[in-house]
């Protein structure tokens, strides 16, 4: 299935490196993805309006105050303001399943609580996140419900919530050892 | 009047019958000087006749095809069965431009006087200027366009007769923008000679928008030339517009005359045209001299652009920055050859140009050349040319945001078209262009029956998401 269709269907993928695209403002790009995904389902197009209104219902919710309409996809964005700048795009496209990669690396304490904020604050019933990192730190403010932990491309271990603390107090090497 | 109307397929034994027949009455108000400036200008097309890809300069653009037509070359234009007022009508929202029409080559004068003109600012026919204002002319036709080194120059000198004149005297800003509109609209293939002259005085300011626009699809071959002097801390702020068929020619010799503290800004859009090819010869003639020659292009089909600039730093202290930028697809072709000379005397010289180009066919070509010339030792200088598709990760990036293949890539080709764009500074203009590059890429744009700007009138439904933010 292209990626588009996967998107579409309500899969969304947060970049660790999101690219930066001269020229596109965020307002256009945003638009045009939430237009072609409602085209995808059948839907007309949504109205200016309504779209503007969701651009600021959507900046509120996540307390992103930067004027980010006119900006150009990512260009010149620092670390954390990419990073916020996918999550505003996931807060647009409403997916049921977002995937985050790596979303915490490069980031200051401020962003990381307001990445983290919005995952919580988008968290309902009916959707899912997978968020891929490294670090507990981030378990701090997004409090999982299952972690798995990764080897060779398996999984080789899961649990709740612990196990994120399990593996910060010993380090991933006793997985390793208890694997062999 | 004499209405000459020449059929052959030798379009420069053509020519040179037609001078030796009517070269008399073409000249017929000239000062010594611009006799033998035609004399002269004549003489140098006899020898060298036109451009061919034997020469360095013209290496990748041919004009053998598109001379071999039988052309007429009308001195008078027949304008008697074309509504004017239907043709040239502006409909830009908000673009109030003082327009000055010209019909296959010959200007129209609709009775209209530019607002200013008790302030001593002229908009009129050359034709006219060579009558009323002989100083001017005295003082600056063919002053800056040199013949000798261009045979379709030194051709335009010998039969310029008609053409815009535009005069502004010292200490005015220009509140109107003039708007050039060269139409083409004839039953035959027409050759035709335009020839401008733009004279700003000292601490004076003018907006040019000049667009070329073809009514039909008939073949047809310009020879412009305009020559504009920017006179002491004035500034100019020029925009070409070109939407022409894909079977007519455009040669665009531009030649740029800027005197101490002026200030030039020159964008070059062309969006269709079989042909074309722009000239852009900078001269920074005073210290402190700024220029900004801008560009883009988006060609396609069989269609071939040509840019060449040529900026002269003569005097220290002087900036220059270019930037082209190119899109290509099909067999469509283009060329950049940018030339930058610093003079010796050019200390503190800072010059920049850039071509960027995206292929987006494995058929299509550009040639790109950057020419540095030094002589003067403190002087920072670069250039850059990049040829290349579109960003893979750029289009996948939108791609996972659930933007189609289509939309996507032409998302990306605009955002590149726009960083040219976005450098107008008539927001209504660019507003305007900015639609038109959007359907350009979406390959909705053909040329129009009214000027470039006009398509508003018969405007399809536009799918591409407009910029909210520009609203």
């Amino acid at each position: 299935m292209p990626i588009e269709d996967r998107a579409s269907e309500g899969i969304f993928l947060g970049f660790q490196y999101p690219v930066e695209i001269p020229g596109v403002s965020i307002t256009n790009f945003m638009r045009t993805a939430v237009n072609e995904q409602r085209k995808y389902h059948g839907l007309d197009p949504i109205p200016a309006n309504e779209f503007l209104a969701k651009m600021e219902e959507k900046k509120q919710m996540l307390e992103i105050t930067a004027k980010l309409a006119n900006r150009s996809v990512n260009e010149g964005f620092s670390g954390g303001e990419k990073k916020k700048n996918e999550i505003f795009q996931m807060a647009m496209l409403e997916p049921s399943l977002a995937i985050l990669d790596e979303t915490d690396s490069g980031l200051d304490i401020d962003a990381l609580k307001i990445v983290a904020n919005g995952v919580n604050k988008l968290r309902r019933p009916d959707n899912a996140f997978v968020v891929i990192t490294h670090y507990q730190r981030l378990l701090d403010y997004i409090v999982p419900d299952i972690v798995h932990v990764l080897f060779d491309g398996r999984i080789v271990r899961s649990g709740g919530k612990e196990l994120a603390f399990e593996l910060e107090e010993k380090g991933y090497e006793w997985i390793k050892a208890s694997l062999a | 009047m004499d209405g000459t109307i020449i059929t052959t397929y030798n379009t420069r034994d053509a020519l040179l019958k037609l001078y030796e027949e009517k070269g008399g009455s073409i000249g017929k108000h000239d000062s010594t000087r611009i006799a033998a400036l035609r004399k002269e200008g004549i003489g140098l097309f006899s020898q060298k006749g036109f451009p061919h890809t034997k020469l360095e300069k013209w290496r990748n653009t041919d004009l053998s095809k598109v001379l071999n037509h039988s052309y007429s070359f009308p001195l008078e234009a027949e304008t008697g069965e074309v509504d004017f007022e239907e043709v040239f009508k502006c409909d830009v929202p908000g673009f109030d431009t003082f327009m000055v029409a010209q019909l296959n080559g010959k200007f129209i004068d609709r009775g209209k006087i530019i607002s200013q003109a008790g302030q001593g600012v002229v908009v009129c026919s050359l034709a006219e200027a060579f009558n009323k204002y002989p100083e001017l002319i005295e003082k600056h036709f063919g002053k800056y366009a040199p013949v000798a080194e261009n045979s379709l120059t030194a051709l335009n000198t010998a039969f310029a007769r008609d053409g815009v004149f535009i005069y502004v005297p010292d200490n005015i800003s220009v509140t109107e923008t003039v708007q050039m509109v060269n139409l083409i609209h004839s039953g035959d293939p027409v050759f035709l000679q335009t020839r401008n002259l733009v004279i700003l005085g000292r601490n004076s300011s003018l907006r040019l928008v000049q667009c070329d626009d073809s009514v039909d699809d008939q073949i047809g071959f310009i020879n412009s030339v305009t020559e504009a002097v920017i006179g002491e801390n004035s500034s100019l702020d020029h925009y070409k517009l070109q939407n022409k068929n894909d079977r007519s020619a455009l040669i665009n010799n531009i030649y740029f005359h800027l005197e101490a503290s002026a200030v030039l800004s020159t964008n070059a859009i062309s969006l269709n045209g079989g042909l074309i090819r722009n000239e852009a010869n900078v001269k920074l003639n005073g210290r402190g001299a700024h220029a900004d020659i801008l560009g883009v292009y988006l060609m396609d089909r069989n269609q071939h652009i040509d840019n060449q600039v040529f900026v002269d730093h003569a005097q220290p202290d002087c900036t220059s920055n270019e930037m082209f930028k190119g899109i290509l697809d099909d067999h469509a072709s283009g060329v950049f050859n940018g030339h930058i000379l610093v003079r010796r005397d050019a200390q503190r010289t800072n010059a920049y140009q850039n071509n960027k180009n995206i292929l987006i066919s494995d058929k299509a070509v550009i040639d790109t050349k950057p020419f540095l010339e030094i002589y003067a030792d403190d002087v920072k200088c670069s250039h850059g040319a990049t040829v290349g598709q579109l960003d893979t990760e750029a289009l996948f990036y939108l791609r996972s945001r659930g933007i189609g293949m289509e939309n996507a890539r032409m998302l990306l080709m605009y955002a590149f078209a726009a960083e040219i764009v976005n450098r107008i500074s008539i927001p209504q203009l660019r507003i305007r262009i900015d639609d038109l590059v959007k359907k350009r890429l979406r390959g909705e744009l053909s040329i129009c029956d009214q000027c470039v700007l006009h398509c508003n009138a018969r405007e399809q439904k536009v799918a591409f998401e407009i910029d909210l933010s520009r609203i």
